[in-house]
């Protein structure tokens, strides 16, 4: 539509040489070369720790059913794999069962409270009463209460998972750029325009710091809640797993049940941080390195 | 070519009907700033006004008036040639807002950004596309489509502020210091681009600034106001012809012209 004459026709001067310039890495197995170091590092200490874990139990002639060494744990996984993995993926099954329910719920709850006032009034109160009291205190009654042991530990893991999501969404909800929301006002943009095109996607990082911050808590309430239930003979999960190794002294299953505890923290806390990088990596500051 | 100082309308204006007019309007904040005091202004279909005043003078909260994102305390914004009513039955009055930041959407590659108002309208997303690319190549924007506004320079963001403003094809361009962030080269170009879309387009444009220079280089008319409470203090004309470029910024009427205006914006500062 740019008529002869009247298009600009220089417009490609000296303000598109001050254009920001994002590094373009070189990749090593897929990876930018820049995060080798913070993968690397962490690998390498653990590596000495292991060895010399392994080490000061052989050294010093520790039984493993006292304090058992990296192999015998290792060991232990594989030969009890059949039991541990079914606790696995119940404790698994549980946690993202509970961190769905806290985006779910949470975000839900979070849009809710930033359309009405007297919604979050009247509710917030609750919303932190939850937060702040400890979930191993109110685990037994929940267990009674309920009566059904998943649902049971699903109710305490979801309790002590959708605080940060809820907390983390109303703030990002209310984040939005004054200016534009004045846009989007001067359009005279619905609600529900203003919330689809402005407020939603502004909470996004915010909805993902909380959800990072959920994924471990989802796993840590499954776990403290399957304890509380473990304790009534009732559950079979990984916490589990441990009460009743412990009972009967079978000290490296423990562990090898741990491991696998810490393993699924780990993979979670990677999954969300992937899933964080892949949604904002085009355009939020926290996700784009500049070349300097 | 003399710049007449003149209150009230300039002869031949009055008897064109104002596109907005903008009567007695005062506005208080609840914390007691006098904000505009008895404000009177005129805007006729097609001129390029600037307001000229020290920071604090009201001018913000002028644009915000017109665009009916602020009431009035006292007085009355009218829009005497308004036809259409929008959805909830308010007068249409066809605005295009450019911000002193870009205020982009930054999850939105540049397309999307421009195309925000017409979505916001329901216009059908290839329609709205067609006129939003055609609108980047207006404003030299070509290729850069489905950059993300992080991979822009600030004078390209202003850019893609201005086609979003534009894609409507307002009638009226409000613009509250849009360039005052860019460096000394880039706003250069970028007057003498807004006022190439202004030649072709023909919308109403206000355009608020505190540089003297940018004013008389655009405006056929400079509104020149004071703070506390904010005011008009007088009215200025600039006869010079269009299109004006950098011949017309390193003419001698030119720097007459601006010594007149930082005259007037002395004494509204002294008022
Ligand atoms: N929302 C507000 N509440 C209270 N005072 C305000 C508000 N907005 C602007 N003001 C005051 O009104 C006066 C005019 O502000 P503004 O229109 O932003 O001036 P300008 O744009 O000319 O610099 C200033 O004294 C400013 O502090
Ligand atoms: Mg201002």
């Amino acid at each position: 539509m740019s008529e002869a004459g009247l298009a600009l026709p220089n417009a490609r001067g000296t303000d598109q040489d001050t254009a920001p310039v994002f590094a373009e890495e070189a990749r090593i197995l897929g990876l930018p070369k820049s995060r080798w170091p913070g993968i690397l590092a962490p690998i390498v200490v653990g590596v000495i720790m292991l060895v010399a874990w392994e080490g000061l139990v052989r050294y010093k002639n520790i039984p493993a059913y006292l304090f058992p060494g990296p192999l015998v744990i290792i060991e232990t996984l594989l030969s009890d794999w059949a039991t541990l993995s079914v606790a696995l993926w119940i404790t698994l099954r549980i946690t993202f069962a509970a961190l769905i329910a806290a985006v779910l719920l949470g975000g839900a709850l979070a849009i809710l409270f930033t359309q009405s006032k007297w919604m979050e009034r009247s509710l917030f109160p609750y919303a932190v009463i939850l937060q702040v009291t400890p979930v191993v205190a109110i685990a037994p009654l929940i267990i009674i209460l309920v009566g059904d042991v998943n649902l049971s530990l699903l109710i305490c893991a979801w309790i002590v998972a959708f605080f940060p999501i809820l907390s983390n969404t109303i703030l990002g909800l209310n984040s939005a750029d004054h200016n534009l929301v004045a846009l989007f006002q001067l359009y005279g943009a619905s609600r529900w325009q203003t919330l689809r095109y402005l407020r939603l996607p502004a909470s996004l990082p915010y909805f993902l710091g909380g959800l990072k911050i959920s994924g471990g808590l989802a796993l840590i309430g499954a776990v403290v809640a399957e304890f509380v239930a473990g304790s009534g003979g009732s559950a079979s999960g990984l916490a589990y797993r441990i009460l009743e190794s412990s009972y009967q002294l079978k000290i490296p299953r423990m562990f090898a049940a741990l491991l696998l505890i810490s393993l699924s923290g780990i993979a979670i806390f990677l999954a969300t941080s992937w899933l964080s990088h892949r949604l904002l990596y085009r355009w939020h500051e926290s996700a784009l390195k500049r070349d300097t | 070519m003399t710049m007449a100082q003149n209150l009230g309308s300039a002869t031949g204006r009055a008897a064109r009907r104002p596109l907005v007019s903008v009567r007695q309007i005062s506005k208080k904040f609840s914390n007691g700033t006098l904000a505009l005091r008895d404000v009177d202004l005129d805007l006729f279909p097609g001129e390029f006004v600037s307001l000229l005043g020290p920071s604090g003078c009201g001018k913000s909260t002028l644009l915000r008036l017109i665009s009916d994102l602020s009431t009035p305390s006292a007085g009355t914004i009218e829009w005497p040639g308004a036809e259409s009513a929008d959805a909830y039955g308010r007068p249409e009055h066809s605005l295009g807002f450019v911000f002193q930041e870009p205020t982009l959407l930054p999850w939105a590659p540049t397309l999307d950004n421009v195309t925000l108002p017409l979505r916001l309208k329901k216009m059908n997303r290839t329609e709205a596309n067609q006129r939003a690319a055609a609108m980047l190549d207006l404003v030299g924007l070509k290729g850069f489509e489905k950059s993300y506004p992080r991979e822009l320079s600030g004078g390209m963001k202003m850019r893609v502020s201005i086609a979003r403003a534009l894609v409507t094809e307002p009638k009226v361009l409000l613009m509250d210091e849009p360039f005052a962030a860019l460096d000394e080269i880039t706003r250069h170009k970028l007057n003498d681009d807004l006022l190439m879309l202004w030649q072709r387009n023909r919308f109403t444009a206000v355009f608020v600034t505190h540089s003297v220079f940018e004013s008389v280089f655009l405006s056929e008319r400079i509104v020149v106001m004071a703070a506390r409470p904010g005011r008009v203090m007088s009215e200025l004309m600039v006869d010079a012809p269009f299109p004006r470029d950098n011949l017309f910024r390193t003419s001698p009427e030119y720097a007459h012209l601006c010594r007149l205006g930082s005259d007037a914006l002395k004494k509204a500062i002294d008022a």
